[in-house]
């Protein structure tokens, strides 16, 4: 870092910095700011008025805003259509409750096997601690379409379970798991399980062993602890956990793409397919846009809730 | 480094705080901070001469540190002006100012050496660095650290690495030294001896100092003279001495050591004792002290250390009460006593044990306890 | 709950079910049919036959320099909206920026990635600017997401850093931004570190974002390995697969156990 300090590269921002003197301060709030401003918060701006556009078949594929009427006037070209659309259509309805459904029980279950890894690795003396730590943040550092692409291999009918319960004489006839709601489970749970792990250990660690020996103490059994104090006072990571996974869960794209049958509805999935298969931008946009009233909002309400007790 | 030292009397030898004509080295006129409706610091003035060792004491909350912070420029206050050495601090930011702080974590930069962590000041004042490194080594010989110049902060003693910040601290022979709670982090043993160390280098360099503390011991041992901060406000400046033993206040008597506190009136001022009417005591006499009058509301303060404790009833006529022992702590060079009088009221006494083979007083004793006239002080507010 | 078979046996399946699937990926890399799944004796063919895959190799390329660049300037973005946010005090627009420096986490990939398609787009039709979409998008892209990332990690840091360090330094007589460069930085460079690497990775992760705002002949390696396993499982990607996991695994290893040297070391 001192290499680093000394370097005239380093030096000369520095002291540029300093010449701008007070001003600097704006300056410093203004390149974070104006950064997303333009590429976070104008966007849905833009999402926003195209929802409200016609497809065309034209480059870009929308009606613009503004156009020349006949007479020359301005005329404001916006409808609502799309969003009728979308509530005429019950496709769109049941995507967006069966992404809710998915992302719920693949929570519940990345919860429950998440919770007692995280309680074995919290309880582990060091160093067994650390390197089950890493074995669980290992995977997460690989690419994760390819750990989705592992599943592929495994739950396709030739695949290694097929290959292995029939080889064993469990089963006559392959299983059909690839392309059901089942392997999408399966595939989010996988993917997020480190998410719902590691905030559960970060809080269970924090855990006084002092409270379970008090516990012991009064005459509580094992079992009797768990449930009146570890669990209780294990909920912050548990909702934090749970929304590391539901969030990513409720947009997913590549998991059913990959692992889901053609009749596997998720919101994300219809949003990308009248994007890219209809290209229909308009319907696309007023998709997007459900969900982030619909889904997003929400979900940010919660945590600012969230954040807010864990200040008091 | 030890250029101010010889020539120049210290100011607890000359006490300038007691000649009116002497110019105030720190002017601090009305100030306040308030953080949003909080205030925290009410109201201030405060004069301050050079070479003092000044202590702010306090508990915690009382606006002691927000002073200091203001003092140093990490605070802006609300209201009122602090002058240093006759110049106004408001426009002043803190890398600016004649003053340097000894934080109380101590605020070592962890990824710099000790040396480099001394050395900093001087560089950000463009010294050359040869001329820097000389100084930081003389520094560091003041403080007993020559030979960890090459570690990093971690690598350090609690009590190694607050002499580092005090050496970091006083490097760029500031006009003002402050201290947040100095000693706050050292083992009791280490304070003692390091309470004298401080002494002896703000003598030496002629620094003055304004230190924040909440232990009293501390003050008391330290300061040239103390302000007792509550609340915002300062409730009595003065020397350890005019503090300990002649409060202003019910708040400060009791703030500073024990005391024992009895509410009663000015019966009659004889001319050269007064009497005193309590409900408690009975009749209390007193030296005079000017200012009260006939029937006013007072309390009367008892230090348990000028109370005397024994079997037999003294010969005085007034000053005496008697009572039964409940609690004997024996603490070993004394022993601390709750006396119930015979109206009920438990007082504190302690009596120190001189003699070896003495008979010591015990629980469940008849005894009486008694006090000289010039043992009580007359508290009014 | 200590005691008792149940939590053993519950790791013991959670580690098989994080570990089976990535280690059959491995071992069918080796294998010598093209059949997924049967196994057809030993063999390195797969390996062969990627490195002479250019497609392949050149999205890798484009995905290291994308990840790269986005990296680089979402650690600088963020880092400023982590300081803005954590030592300015109040100023107008604090909650605004709050609000998108945290938004992004919980942002679904797809709809971030058509709304940044749908700016570019408009962009592009009134200003001239992005020409077309391509390697420049896909890093704007990648960058905001991933600075909010970055924030989110330095917050804590900032948060975490005893602010009389700062102060420290300004009493001795530095200025606000050489206070900054002299020690808030150095101080909080191990969470930057890990920023920058936590942004490498999501940015080399990324399929979604990228697939709506690249253009053509600018494809990732993940938009490669997509259009190639959508159509079924194929050898190669298990062999690409198990250097990337082989990578990861040393990097990682490398890095604990540097880490652990250096924790002894300085005791």
């Amino acid at each position: 870092m001192n290499a680093l300090t000394r370097s005239p590269v380093w030096r000369g921002t520095a002291w540029l910095f300093g010449r701008l003197g007070l001003s600097g301060r704006g300056l410093v709030i203004a390149i974070p700011m104006l950064w997303f401003l333009v590429f976070f918060l104008v966007p849905f701006f833009v999402l926003g008025r195209i929802s409200l556009a016609e497809p065309r078949i034209a480059l870009p594929p929308y009606t613009p805003l503004f156009e020349r009427g006949p007479d020359g006037s301005l005329q404001i070209i916006a409808s609502l259509e799309n969003y009728w659309f979308l509530w005429e259509d019950a496709l769109y309805r049941n995507a967006y409750l069966s992404s809710i459904r998915i992302a719920v029980i693949s929570t519940v279950f990345a919860l429950l096997i998440g919770y007692p890894i995280a309680y074995y690795i919290a309880r582990s003396p060091e160093p067994r601690q650390s390197i089950l730590l890493l074995m669980v943040i290992l995977p997460f550092w690989t690419s994760f379409l390819l750990r989705v692409y592992a599943w592929m291999g495994f739950l396709r009918r030739e695949g290694v379970i097929n290959n292995m319960l029939m080889s064993m004489g469990v089963i006559d006839t392959p299983l059909v798991m690839l392309q059901t709601d089942f392997a999408v489970l399966i595939g989010i749970v996988y993917t997020y399980l480190p998410f719902m792990i590691l905030p559960l250990y970060a809080n269970l660690t924090k855990l006084d062993s002092a409270h379970l020996e008090a516990a012991a103490d009064l005459g509580a059994s094992p079992m009797v602890t768990f449930f009146t104090v570890t669990l209780p006072l294990s909920m912050p990571g548990i909702i934090a956990g749970s929304m590391l996974v539901f969030i990513p869960a409720i947009g997913e794209y590549v998991i059913p793409a990959l692992l889901g049958g053609p009749d596997t509805l998720m919101i994300g999935r219809v949003l990308w397919d009248e994007f890219f298969s209809s290209r229909d931008w308009p319907v696309a946009s007023a998709v997007a846009i459900v969900m982030l009233v619909l889904v997003v909002a929400p979900i940010m309400w919660l945590q600012s809730v969230q954040n807010r007790r864990e200040l008091d | 480094m030890t250029q101010h030292g010889s020539n120049q009397p210290i100011a607890a030898e000359t006490r300038p705080w007691l000649d009116p004509e002497a110019q105030p080295f720190i002017s601090i006129r009305g100030i306040t901070k308030r953080f949003g409706t909080f205030t925290a610091v009410n109201n201030i003035n405060l004069d301050i001469f050079r070479g003092e060792l000044f202590c702010l004491l306090g508990g915690s909350g009382c606006g002691k540190s927000t002073l200091l912070r203001m003092l140093a420029g990490f605070e802006a206050p609300t209201e009122g002006q602090i002058l240093i050495d006759g110049q106004d601090m408001a426009k002043v930011p803190p890398d600016k100012r004649p003053t340097n702080m000894m934080f109380q974590s101590y605020a070592l930069f962890p990824h710099m050496t000790v040396e480099k962590n001394v050395a900093y000041g001087l560089l950000r004042e463009g010294k050359s660095k040869r001329e820097a490194y000389a100084r930081v080594a003389e520094m560091l010989r003041l403080v007993k650290l020559e030979t960890l110049a090459k570690r990093k902060p971690h690598q350090l003693s609690g009590g190694q690495r607050q002499r580092v910040a005090l050496a970091r601290s006083l490097i760029k022979q500031p006009k003002l030294l402050l201290l947040d709670e100095p000693l706050g982090a050292l083992d009791k043993k280490l304070r003692e001896e390091t309470q004298f160390e401080l002494i002896r280098i703000q003598e030496s360099l002629g620094v003055t100092f304004i230190v924040v503390t909440h232990d009293q011991d501390e003050a008391m041992t330290l300061a040239t003279r103390i302000g007792v901060m509550n609340e915002g406000e300062i409730r009595q400046v003065g020397e350890p001495r005019e503090i300990y033993e002649e409060p202003n206040s019910k708040f400060v008597a009791d703030f500073i050591g024990s005391v024992n506190l009895f509410e009663g009136r000015v019966e009659a001022a004889a001319p050269d004792l007064m009497r005193l009417q309590t409900d408690e005591l009975g009749p209390v006499v007193t030296l005079p002290r000017s200012g009260l009058s006939r029937n006013q509301r007072i309390w009367v303060a008892l230090r348990p250390e000028r109370i005397t404790l024994s079997r037999v009833r003294p010969d005085a006529a007034t000053n005496v009460v008697s009572g039964v022992v409940q609690e004997v702590g024996y603490m070993g060079h004394m022993s601390n006593f709750r006396v119930r009088l015979d109206g009920g009221r438990v007082i504190r006494v302690t009596q120190s044990n001189r003699l070896r083979d003495e008979d010591p007083i015990s629980w469940d004793e008849p005894i009486f306890a008694s006090w000289s006239p010039a043992a009580v002080r007359v508290l009014t507010e | 709950m200590a005691r008792g078979w149940f939590l053993p046996v519950a790791v013991v399946l959670g580690f098989v079910f994080l570990y089976a699937p990535i280690i059959s990926l491995v071992v069918f890399s080796f294998n010598e049919s093209r059949l997924v799944t049967v196994w057809g004796g030993f063999s390195t063919r797969w390996y062969g036959e990627l490195l002479r895959d250019r497609q392949i190799l050149g999205a890798a390329w484009i995905s290291l320099q994308v990840a790269f660049a986005s990296a680089t300037v979402a650690t600088a973005i963020g880092t400023l909206a982590a300081f803005v946010l954590t030592r300015f005090g109040g100023f107008r627009g604090r909650l605004l920026l709050t609000g998108m420096a945290t938004a992004p986490l919980v942002m679904p990939e797809v709809i971030t990635g058509l709304s940044l398609l749908l700016l570019f787009v408009s962009m592009e039709l009134t200003l001239g600017w992005p020409a077309g979409r391509g390697l420049t998008t896909i890093i704007i892209a990648h960058t905001t997401f991933c600075a909010a990332f970055v924030a989110v990690i330095a917050q804590s840091r900032l948060r975490d850093m005893d602010e009389s360090l700062e102060e420290a330094a300004r009493d001795l007589g530095a200025g606000p931004v050489r206070v900054f460069f002299d020690i808030t930085l150095p101080v909080i460079a191990p969470a930057l570190v890990a920023g920058w690497l936590l942004a490498f990775t999501l940015s080399l992760d990324d399929l979604v974002i990228a697939s709506f705002v690249s253009g053509p002949g600018a494809s990732t390696l993940p938009m490669v390995i997509f259009s190639k396993v959508r159509l079924g499982v194929s050898p190669d990607v298990n062999a690409l697969a198990t250097i990337i996991i082989g990578i990861v695994a040393v990097s990682v290893v490398t890095a604990g156990v540097l880490i652990r040297r250096r924790a002894k070391r300085e005791g």
